[in-house]
This record gives C-alpha cells, sequence and structure tokens, in this order.
C-alpha cells in the first residue's frame, strides 16, 4: 500500500524534458523530501500530481486510486492537499477568510446561494481550530495585508491542514524566511500529524534534511538518488550534483 | 459613522423612489426614472461578472437583446405575457449557458473579445435576418402585462413595477454577495487556480455566474421592451454593451450601489441633458474622464472614501492639535467595495 505513487511520469514542453520518467513511492505517513537545482522539475512534478499540468505518459496514484486523468478540483475532496512556492492567498480577505475558503472548498455548503457565509458558524470555528494550530488565532481577523511574509507562509500551511488531507505536498515553506520563522514553521511541520502524508520541496537542507525519511534528488526531470537520508547523502551523485555546489 | 451614515443614505434613496411618481408629477420623467430602474437591473447584471466574476463581458447588449426579442416575437405570434415572459427568460438562460460555454475557453481579454463576437452574432442576426427579428424596422409590443389585474399602461404604474423589479434584483445581489457561492465567485477571481486546488470547481463557478447575470440581464430585457413598446437592433449593438459597462466601472465595480449609480448618469446624461446639448455624449466621456481621474475605484466607493476622509478630518481638529495621517483617504479601504 501506498498513499501516493508515480510511475514513469513524463513530461515534454517543446524540446524540454522536464519530467523524465519519474518513479515515486509514498509509504502512509511517511516523510518525503524532494531535493534538485534549480530547473531540476521538482514544482512540475507537483504540478502534475496535483493535475494543474496533464502529464503526457504514466500514472498517478493515490492509496492505489488512479487520478492520473482526474481533475484538479477533484483531487482536494480525495484527500490531497498543496502549499505554493510562490504565496498565492486572497489578499484583501482577512486570515480567518483565507481558512474558511479553504475550508469551504470541500463542503457541498460552496454552492449555497441563500445562506449567509458569515453565519456558518460551525465552518468558521473549524478555521479558527486550524488556525490555532500553527499559531496564529490571535491574529486570525487581520486582513492579510497586514501580516508578515513568515505569517503567510504559515496561514498556506494552515489553509491546507485546514482541508485534513490525507497527503499533503508542501512547495517550498522554508523559501524566503528568517531564522526565526523557520524554526516556526519548522515545529508546525513537526506537529502534524503522522496520519498525514507529507512530501517536501525544499532548496534549504539544513531545516529539511533531517527532517526527512527518505530523499529523491532529481536533476534534469530525472530522479539521480533515491533513498533514505542517509543514503542520498552518502552518495557520491548528491554531492556532485547538489550538495556540492 | 460612515455606517449609520450607509443606512440613512439607503432609507432616504428608498424613501425618494417610492414617492417619486408623487413629487415628479409629470410623465415624462416619470418614464426616465423607469429607464433608469431597469438600466440599473441591467448593471447589476453585468456587476455580478465584472466586479465579482473578475470577467469582463462586452456582450452582455446580446444577451439583453435575446429575451427583449424572445418576448417580443412570442408576444407577436399571440402568446399572453406570462408564457411569453416565462419562455423569454428561458431562452435568455439557454443564450447565457451558450455563451458561457463558448466565452468561458478563456478569461482576461480572451473572454472579452468572444463574448464582443457573440454580441455581435445577435446584433447581426437582429438586424439581417429581417424575415424572423423585421430588420431594421424592429418588432412592435402593442401592450403591457396587467398583473393581478392592475394595468401597467400609464407611467407612474410602470415606473412602480419597474421599481418593485429592481428592489427584488438589488436584494438578490445582497443575499448573493453575502452567500458561500459569492465568496467562491470572488475567490475565483482573485485566485483561481488557488481555487480550484482547494477544490473548486472553478469552470463551472464561473459558469453559474453567468447565468445568474443573465437572468438578471434577461430581466431587464423584457423590462426594456415593455417599457418602450418596442424593440430594435440597435439595443443589442456594441454601443449598447459598453454602455452598460460604463454604467458598472463608473459608479463602482464589486459594489452594490455603484452600478445603480452608473445607471442613473448615464440615464440623466442620455436624456436630461441631450435636451440642452446636442453634443452629449462629449459631457458623458468627459463625467466619466472626471470619475476614472479622481475616483478610480468608481463613484460610491470613490464618494465613501471622500466622506470617511472628510469626517476624519471632522472629528481631528477638535480634539488635538495633531494631524491624523491614517485618515488620508488614499490609505483607507473603501467601505463599500466587497473584496
Amino acid at each position: 500500500m501506498t498513499a501516493l505513487s508515480v510511475t514513469n511520469l513524463c513530461k515534454q514542453f517543446g524540446g524540454l524534458r522536464v519530467t523524465a520518467n519519474v518513479n515515486l513511492a509514498v509509504a502512509p505517513g511517511e516523510r518525503r523530501l524532494i531535493i534538485g537545482p534549480n530547473g531540476a522539475g521538482k514544482t512540475t512534478l507537483f504540478n502534475l500530481i496535483t493535475g494543474e499540468i496533464a502529464p503526457d505518459s504514466g500514472s498517478i496514484r493515490l492509496f492505489e486510486k488512479d487520478i492520473t486523468r482526474v481533475s484538479v478540483h477533484r483531487r482536494p475532496h480525495l484527500g490531497m492537499a498543496r502549499t505554493y512556492q510562490i504565496i498565492t492567498l486572497f489578499a484583501s480577505d482577512t486570515i480567518l477568510r483565507n481558512v474558511t475558503l479553504a475550508l469551504l472548498g470541500l463542503s457541498r455548503l460552496r454552492w449555497s446561494l441563500l445562506r449567509d457565509l458569515d453565519q456558518q458558524h460551525a465552518l468558521i470555528e473549524r478555521a479558527r481550530a486550524a488556525l490555532a494550530r500553527v499559531g496564529l488565532a490571535e491574529i486570525a481577523d487581520r486582513p492579510l495585508s497586514q501580516t508578515s511574509y513568515g505569517e503567510r507562509r504559515r496561514v498556506e500551511i494552515a489553509m491546507a491542514l485546514a482541508q485534513d488531507p490525507k497527503v499533503l505536498l508542501l512547495d517550498e515553506p522554508f523559501a524566503g524566511l528568517s531564522i526565526d520563522e523557520r524554526r516556526d514553521v519548522r515545529q508546525l511541520l513537526n506537529a502534524i500529524p503522522r496520519e498525514v502524508t507529507v512530501v517536501m520541496i525544499e532548496h534549504n537542507t539544513d531545516v529539511a534534511l533531517d527532517w526527512a525519511e527518505r530523499i529523491m534528488l532529481l536533476h534534469f526531470g530525472e530522479v539521480i538518488v533515491e533513498g533514505t537520508r542517509a543514503e542520498v547523502v552518502a552518495n557520491p551523485r548528491t554531492r556532485e550534483v547538489y550538495l556540492g555546489h | 459613522m460612515i455606517v449609520k451614515l450607509r443606512y440613512a443614505a439607503i432609507a432616504i434613496a428608498l424613501a425618494l423612489l417610492a414617492t417619486l411618481p408623487m413629487w415628479v408629477g409629470n410623465s415624462y420623467y416619470i418614464n426616465i426614472a423607469s429607464q433608469f430602474l431597469l438600466f440599473a437591473v441591467f448593471a447589476l447584471a453585468l456587476n455580478v461578472l465584472v466586479g465579482y466574476a473578475g470577467l469582463v463581458s462586452l456582450g452582455h447588449a446580446g444577451l439583453f437583446a435575446v429575451a427583449g426579442y424572445s418576448g417580443a416575437l412570442l408576444l407577436q405570434a399571440g402568446f399572453d405575457h406570462l408564457a411569453a415572459i416565462a419562455a423569454a427568460i428561458v431562452i435568455t438562460l439557454v443564450a447565457s449557458a451558450v455563451f458561457a460555454a463558448l466565452a468561458l475557453r478563456s478569461t482576461g481579454i480572451g473572454f472579452l473579445m468572444i463574448t464582443l463576437a457573440l454580441g455581435q452574432i445577435v446584433w447581426g442576426v437582429a438586424y439581417r435576418w429581417a424575415s424572423l427579428t423585421n430588420g431594421d424596422n424592429g418588432v412592435n409590443v402593442s401592450t403591457r402585462p396587467a398583473p393581478f389585474g392592475l394595468s401597467l399602461a400609464s407611467a407612474p404604474s410602470f415606473y412602480f413595477a419597474t421599481l418593485i423589479v429592481f428592489l427584488l434584483a438589488i436584494a438578490s445581489m445582497a443575499v448573493f454577495v453575502r452567500s458561500p457561492f459569492g465568496a467562491s465567485l470572488r475567490g475565483t477571481r482573485d485566485q483561481a487556480r488557488r481555487m480550484n486546488a482547494l477544490g473548486y470547481n472553478v469552470w463551472l463557478i464561473r459558469f453559474l455566474a453567468i447565468v445568474f447575470s443573465g437572468f438578471w440581464t434577461g430581466v431587464a430585457g423584457l423590462l426594456f421592451i415593455y417599457y418602450n413598446q418596442f424593440i430594435s437592433p440597435q439595443i443589442s449593438a456594441l454601443t449598447s454593451s459598453a454602455e452598460v459597462l460604463l454604467m458598472v466601472i463608473s459608479g463602482g465595480t464589486a459594489t452594490l450601489f455603484g452600478p445603480v449609480a452608473g445607471a442613473a448618469i448615464v440615464v440623466i446624461m442620455k436624456n436630461v441633458v441631450s435636451a440642452y446639448i446636442e453634443r452629449w455624449n462629449l459631457v458623458l466621456g468627459v463625467i466619466f474622464v472626471v470619475i476614472i481621474s479622481f475616483m478610480p475605484e468608481g463613484l460610491v466607493p470613490g464618494t465613501v472614501r471622500l466622506l470617511r476622509w472628510a469626517w476624519g478630518r471632522l472629528q481631528a481638529k477638535p480634539s488635538a492639535a495633531g494631524e491624523r495621517p491614517s485618515e488620508r483617504p488614499s490609505e483607507r479601504p473603501s467601505e463599500e467595495r466587497v473584496p
């Protein structure tokens, strides 16, 4: 049983092979790190997994169910959530409204035309609880425009976690953060329950390496090394492609 | 304070609208008020797309004309008012769905161009398919309906019927804006990709928004043919689409009352000012330029911003000598606009 598996996945943009026969099998509850130099195809792999880009060939399975052809907006309902490398939030809304929208996305209520969203107390309370998990409960009602970059990162993660995903994809959650903010996000990642499988792309190897159980190294769209943390760190190819630079 | 002021303004506006035929007297001006209200319904409908969905349509006059021609032709064919109205609304909903299915292949400029083309197709049919639409000669609507036995033939009675429809339209917009669906639609405007990744079917949300907008556009189109008792291809032309878009933008997109204010400006310019100045279009153009220069967010949110600023200045003066920089107009988010 794998939580997420990718088989012989290929994607080409014109003459550029961005994903070349990638295979990936993530066990339930695993912490998986994907590393690789800039342009290695890490985010493209995420976009393929979440369905934002259609693969040329290969398949994607979520808990053994083939989701290769499932549309993007159905995948969250099957238990997949992601965050973005470039923060994409609803800038004119409050933090609470951002997380409420994340919850609403999985609720049938989202089609309702006659109810008042501000009166959906159960939903809003769940959003508050999700914000409490990431330590943002006190500033929940603050407009997003009045928050720091680090807080926005945490809002991103809170939105993904609020959806109670089975598989969580984090795209560079540490990018652009200060040392203190990194520590906060790191604690947040540690607190994610074991039932959630987490796949993370991260450049910042000093914060990410000891978090990961297994690591995959991508280079020019290909899997160069894959294995446990110790194996990957010890592999000379890793040093050559990545860590040595 | 601003909130109280807002309620007071709404109450005054309602009182004025409800008593308008009594203090206007002249049926010419009552008719202009009816025209204002029906175009306000049209502008409110377009605002669903322009303001809340972030989809700028230049083909809405096409949908407006589909409703108008359907109603007029069915009446001419001998259907009674209720049947003609119901059928015209259904036809407009189907036309909106077709518009949506074609135009939603794209967003932004692409959406604009496809809706423009679709609107022009309707115009072409209205103008050239003379055996169906009577071409340039248009179609007459001989009678107005008489709901519950009340004749709408006189200017005041038609005005009140239009006012009721207008109030229903604005109430439905108020409910829609606060609803989860309204929040979802605004989400697709701000972060479409993220909304998809959160589990929202962005395409379907937009599609339904276009159909909802199409419904009120159709209602406005029917009011239009009953008001004029006539329809001709001119109403489906690009200039009509542009005019209603200007109403929405000048009044304030994504606000409840902006499109209403915009409709008031255009209708008054068209009917009242044109009696005194032949080049009334020029005056209208100057007004739009002034609005966009000084209140780029539109007349209603811009006025709210100025009031807030003025109020802040009034408050600051008696309290202390110190300035309150945060009360400067440019830094305050308007209270009207729904983010």
